[in-house]
């Protein structure tokens, strides 16, 4: 869409830039604030959050590491996360392929299944579903939370690689059964090479929500060790309310590691985040 | 031949034996047993509930005034949301694909608040409203920063919206990228030699084109809005005096707080039906209007 024409247009260029500047400035304020005051002692915030820090307090991050524990915390959210991520991603791709190559009635049936899911609020089952934690013993431990990311999980991962399953060339898989190879062979030498994009995209959009979510281990995790890094920095609010000077630390150690990966893994992230709400 | 079958049936079952164990233990006995529980008064401790028919549903529509504010409260954000969102969404996406300068950063910048989990974006307006804006209404004397952002139903509700839309533009600017990029060319460029105005260039060849995407982007929208949690939960909690206590939050705070699983379960399954319904007529109806234009 970018045209001749819009190119030979400097004025409206012009416009457009300066437009989307004051955007920016405007989704990027909030951070700002946040990044500037969190190295300001505690009178210096209430007296002029505006202004540009006179000191560099250290401190505050010290204490808000320390209190917060981010550290464990930072190491149970990537354990819950890339474990779920891998077990998800690689039962959802295999059920998928399934349901694609044997379309018989349970494959169709476990599908609009699928679909039916996709729709229903976690609000909708959270209460039930601390019954059924409590009666698999799923209740206050890491692994119990990721058995229930994987069936929480599980219709929209399977839905996306379904889609994708579908485009999978049928003769490479023939031929290669024919030379007797076993169905797992198959799947792993063959068609989770040709999933490998949509994969990446299933991982993208499912870490972000279990890196990012609250209310599941809220309810599920009680002991302090094993918090994630959103119930701890949860935490700390609550133990700190509106002790800003360690908080907006403390935010700013929540805010770094996903903004990180996002910078680094940008075009990669987009291209996830299309695929996955045109295929949903 | 007879060996085929089982050995087929066999691979079902380990392709998907493992999905359908996790799905089923999970989502599937979950949703049933809330069925259940909705006609139950279980307080989620003890090990018997008694089947009370459709005495919680009653509770619900006669005694229960937070539910159905919550209830309008949910829609008024879900349609205010859903409109500003998308319209900024759009309007930033057709700029970015203007040929400006530095698309890629703006780009990156406006969906930056996106990958940040709701919990935080919702600590850190809490004190862009209570620290930051009283700071600065002393420097810049405009009315804007001087309310009491989260201090009464009105200006509560605004405060959520602005977090809201701030986090989810992002996202359906993306969308709105990917469709207008995949425009082809040459039609703009006859429209242009047409003689189109930018207007009717808008309404007449961009619109229609992107309807696909406004369908997704309405969809995304309306469940992310309906299903609205962790921001109010960290921006205020619901209060003042539970004056932003979406749906969601009501549901929360009536199992976990008041210990009512059953009332609770009601709610949910309610929850569930409004948000189903919704959700297939904003679907049937703008699929209806991506096919006439």
């Amino acid at each position: 869409m970018s045209s001749a024409a819009d190119r030979y247009n400097p004025t409206r260029t012009l416009v457009l830039t300066v437009v989307a500047t004051i955007a920016a400035v405007i989704f990027l304020a909030p951070f700002y604030f946040v990044a500037i005051n969190s190295v300001k002692i505690y009178g210096d915030i209430l007296r002029n959050a505006a202004a540009f820090p006179r000191t560099f307090q250290v401190q505050n991050y010290i204490i808000g590491f320390r209190t917060s524990n981010f550290l464990r915390a930072f190491g149970n959210s990537l354990f819950i996360t890339s474990i779920s991520i891998v077990f998800m991603v690689f039962l959802g791709a295999i059920a998928a392929w399934r349901m694609v190559r044997r379309p018989h009635w349970f494959s169709k049936l476990l599908f609009s299944l699928f679909v039916v899911a996709m729709v229903i609020p976690f609000q909708s089952v959270m209460i039930p579903l601390m019954r059924i934690a409590r009666m698999f013993d799923l209740l206050n431990s890491r692994n119990g939370l990721i058995v229930i990311y994987l069936g929480l999980g599980m219709p929209f991962t399977a839905f996306l690689l379904h889609g994708f399953a579908r485009t999978v060339p049928l003769e490479l898989e023939e031929s290669a059964y024919l030379d007797g190879a076993s169905t797992i062979r198959i799947f792993v030498s063959i068609v989770l090479p040709l999933l490998k994009s949509m994969l990446a995209t299933v991982t993208i959009l499912q870490a972000f929500w279990i890196w990012n979510d609250f209310l599941l281990p809220l309810l599920i995790l009680f002991d302090d060790r094993l918090q994630t890094i959103p119930i701890a920095i949860f935490g700390f609010f609550g133990q700190y309310t509106d002790q800003w000077d360690y908080a907006l630390a403390t935010l700013m150690m929540g805010i770094t590691p996903i903004v990180v990966f996002f910078l680094f893994m940008q075009r990669f992230i987009i291209r996830g985040v299309i695929a996955g709400s045109l295929k949903g | 031949m007879v060996r085929n079958r089982t050995h087929e049936l066999l691979n079902d079952i380990a392709f998907l034996g493992p999905a359908v164990i996790f799905f089923t233990m999970i989502v599937v006995a979950s949703f049933f047993l809330g069925i259940y529980y909705a006609f139950t008064d279980w307080n989620g401790i003890s090990l018997t509930a008694n089947w009370v028919g459709l005495e919680n549903f009653r509770t619900i529509f006669t005694d229960d005034r937070q539910v159905g504010y919550s209830a309008l409260f949910t829609l008024r954000l879900t349609i205010t949301a859903v409109i500003l969102s998308n319209t900024i969404g759009l309007g930033l996406a057709l700029i970015v694909t203007r040929a400006i300068k530095f698309a890629n950063g703006f780009r990156a910048i406006f969906f930056l608040p996106n990958v940040i989990g709701g919990i935080i974006l919702g600590f850190v307006w809490r004190f862009i409203f209570t620290g930051a804006f009283p700071s600065l209404s002393r420097i810049i004397p405009l009315q804007f920063f001087q309310l009491p952002w989260l201090g009464d139903a009105f200006t509560g509700f605004w405060a959520i919206i602005i977090v809201f839309t701030w986090r989810t533009t992002g996202y359906l600017m993306v969308i709105y990228i990917a469709s207008i990029l995949a425009i082809d060319d040459a039609l703009i460029e006859s429209a242009q030699i047409d003689g189109a105005s930018g207007v009717q260039m808008f309404s007449r060849i961009i619109l229609p084109l992107i309807a696909p995407a406004i369908t997704i982007c309405l969809f995304l929208m309306l469940s992310w809005s309906t299903k609205i949690f962790d921001v109010i939960f960290s921006l205020t909690r619901g209060g003042p005096f539970k004056s932003t206590e979406a749906f969601a939050l009501n549901i929360y705070f009536e199992a976990f707080q008041a210990n009512n699983y059953g009332l609770g379960s009601a709610k949910a399954i309610l929850f569930f039906v409004v948000v189903g319904i919704a959700t297939l007529v904003q679907v049937s109806i703008t699929k209806r209007w991506e096919i006439e234009s």
